[in-house]
């Protein structure tokens, strides 16, 4: 997925078109221009009709028919209204999925930010090194989930985990911690993991926000007698608000569809405690019972969520750049 | 004060990273030293055999990276730059609804993609093939390669293309004339995004291509080695696999430095 910045995309060039007004007798040749500039857009125009629009009109019918194994091989699914929503809201597992989501959307999005607007303000300063060591961090962002979900599942071992050695050597812990096997500490399993992805992104683009802020107004607050602490207060935080809110809004919208992690970590268990509505959304059409119409209504209750929160954040940006 | 920033920028780098030595560190060990009960710091005494098991069993899921990743990269490329140069330069008509558009697609969860391509898949006849995780890969990336070409062909001045214009040239010619030479380091971040999204996914592939034998890529192989809350005795190959699925990684990093930042901020976030 993708973002814009407050100075990208969304609001485009001004959008007069080129070439003569209509009908000022060069109709012809400006049909032409039309035509040739249509024919450079026409492959994504095409492409994003059938691999994106097609599939989600396709899981909203999805959700409202009675799709299960039967229709895998009578190829008849009747129309059930509400019933695989309502399925849904009597599953009480899918209940805890709903509670595991929000805890994991928040706990995630919370360490992320801290971690990624400390170690970016960290990085405000230059020294020796400095570019390197930042992009050393990018490592873990670029890496393919399931190998970052693989290493954690190896360090969070309960008998032969790294973690646990040197919890037990330092006597942070009498017994091994059993990770990823209790439904306890399971979560705590996957949100370590999870966080430990989502910093590089959270650093680079708050990175980003701090270069942007004129140095002069530190030295201004530094003159009027403001501390580190009034400075980052008064100066770096508000300045820095619309960054936080694209960073949040992104980093919700991404950890809603977090997928790879988990399923590699536990596969959604001990006891459905890690399952996230996106999990067992996969679990419900591919997990052996083939509910393809359940996973579609759970499929299209994520979108209708993360689009909210889309147009919240599309609206709060127009506000602050229209308000000029 | 410079040097105490550094020594604590190493520190904080080698905390972080921390997880990654100790995957290359597990792939040398042999599975005796990895099961004992007090960690190796460092891999003493080690084994190149689990890259050889890696290798003797993994070698088809990596071609099968290699070229879904490849085929992927070179599809969101043709689709995405002349819609990138329609949009930036061309001020094509209905250009802001389709940026829009991209925009709001993104949103759409892998699970959701997965389960509706799957059916598409299965009817038109391509489920396990490469074709299917090609087609499906790229749609981790063509919206976000639209958007960051984009914003690079933005700053391309319009008096060149103008130059151009008056000197015969037509949209097509100026695109291929001056429009691709000037944004060929653009071109090789948003390829180098496609190849690592492609390179990464897991979701489609073990489920677009799970029965084949052929078209599943190492994400799943690694997937399958360490299977599911069974107890894997062969460590040592499981992260000799993770190393080499990892290395496109630091490829990109070592060869995009740059433009990996660049490309982040302009616009993406993974999928």
């Amino acid at each position: 997925m993708t973002l814009t910045l407050p100075d990208g995309a969304v609001h485009g060039r001004a959008g007069a078109p080129a070439g003569g007004g209509p009908g000022d007798g060069r109709r012809p040749r400006l049909r032409r221009r039309t035509l040739l500039r249509l024919g450079f857009l026409a492959p994504v125009v095409v492409y994003t009709a059938v691999f994106f629009l097609y599939p989600l009109i396709r899981n909203i019918q999805l959700s409202f028919q009675d799709f299960g194994i039967q229709s895998v091989y009578s190829g008849q699914a009747p129309y059930n209204g509400l019933g695989n929503y309502r399925k849904l809201f009597d599953d009480p597992v899918f209940l805890k999925s709903v509670t595991n989501t929000l805890v994991f959307v928040a706990l995630s999005l919370l360490c992320q930010f801290l971690i990624g607007l400390g170690l970016a303000e960290f990085f405000r300063h230059t020294f020796p090194l400095s570019g390197l060591l930042r992009s050393l961090l990018l490592v873990p962002w670029l890496l393919p989930l399931v190998v970052a979900g693989t290493v954690f599942r190896w360090m969070l071992d309960t008998s032969n985990g790294v973690v646990n050695q040197v919890l037990l050597a330092t006597h942070l812990v009498s017994d091994p911690v059993p990770w990823l096997n209790s439904p306890h500490t399971a979560m705590a399993g996957v949100l370590i993991c999870n966080i430990w992805i989502g910093v590089p992104f959270n650093m680079v683009i708050l990175y980003g926000g701090l270069q942007a802020i004129p140095a002069g107004l530190y030295e201004a607050a530094a003159l009027d007698g403001a501390g580190r602490r009034q400075q980052f207060r008064h100066v770096t935080l508000p300045l820095l608000k619309p960054v936080i809110g694209v960073v949040l809004t992104l980093g919700l919208i991404y950890t809603l569809k977090v997928f790879d992690v988990i399923w590699v970590m536990t596969k959604g268990g001990p006891a459905n405690a890690t399952h996230t509505v996106t999990t067992y959304g996969y679990q419900l059409s591919f997990g052996g019972l083939s509910e393809f119409g359940v996973g579609a209504a759970a499929g299209d209750l994520l979108i209708v969520v993360a689009g909210l929160f889309a147009v919240f954040y599309l609206r709060s940006l127009r506000a602050e750049t229209g308000g000029r | 004060m410079a040097r105490v920033r550094t020594t604590v920028g190493v520190l904080v780098v080698a905390v972080m990273l921390f997880p990654l030595y100790w995957m290359i560190n597990a792939s040398f060990q042999t599975n005796e030293q990895l099961a004992r009960r007090s960690a190796l710091w460092l891999p003493l005494g080690g084994t190149l055999g689990g890259y050889r098991d890696a290798f003797a069993q993994q070698g088809g899921h990596l071609l099968a990276s290699i070229v879904v990743g490849a085929g992927a990269t070179v599809l969101t490329l043709v689709l995405a730059t002349p819609a990138a140069y329609a949009l930036a330069l061309l001020k094509a008509p209905g250009g802001k609804a389709l940026l829009s558009v991209l925009l709001i697609v993104q949103l759409v969860p892998g699970i959701v993609m997965a389960n509706a391509l799957y059916r598409i898949f299965s009817s038109a006849g391509i489920l396990d093939s490469a074709p299917a995780l090609i087609l499906a890969d790229s749609t981790l990336a063509v919206p976000f390669a639209v958007l960051i070409l984009r914003a690079f062909m933005i700053s391309i001045p319009g008096e060149l293309l103008e130059a151009a214009a008056l000197d015969g040239a037509g949209a097509v010619r100026a695109f291929l004339r001056i429009v691709l030479p000037m944004s060929r380091n653009a071109l090789i971040t948003a390829g180098l995004f496609a190849f690592l999204f492609a390179w990464g996914d897991f979701l489609f592939a073990t489920t677009l291509n799970l029965s084949s034998t052929t078209w599943t890529p190492i994400t799943v192989g690694l997937y399958n080695y360490i299977g599911a809350g069974t107890n894997t005795t062969s460590w040592n190959s499981v992260m000799a696999t993770a190393v080499i699925s990892s290395l496109p990684a630091a490829v990109l990093l070592v060869v995009a430095q740059r433009h990996v930042a660049a490309g982040l901020s302009t616009g993406a976030v993974k999928d």
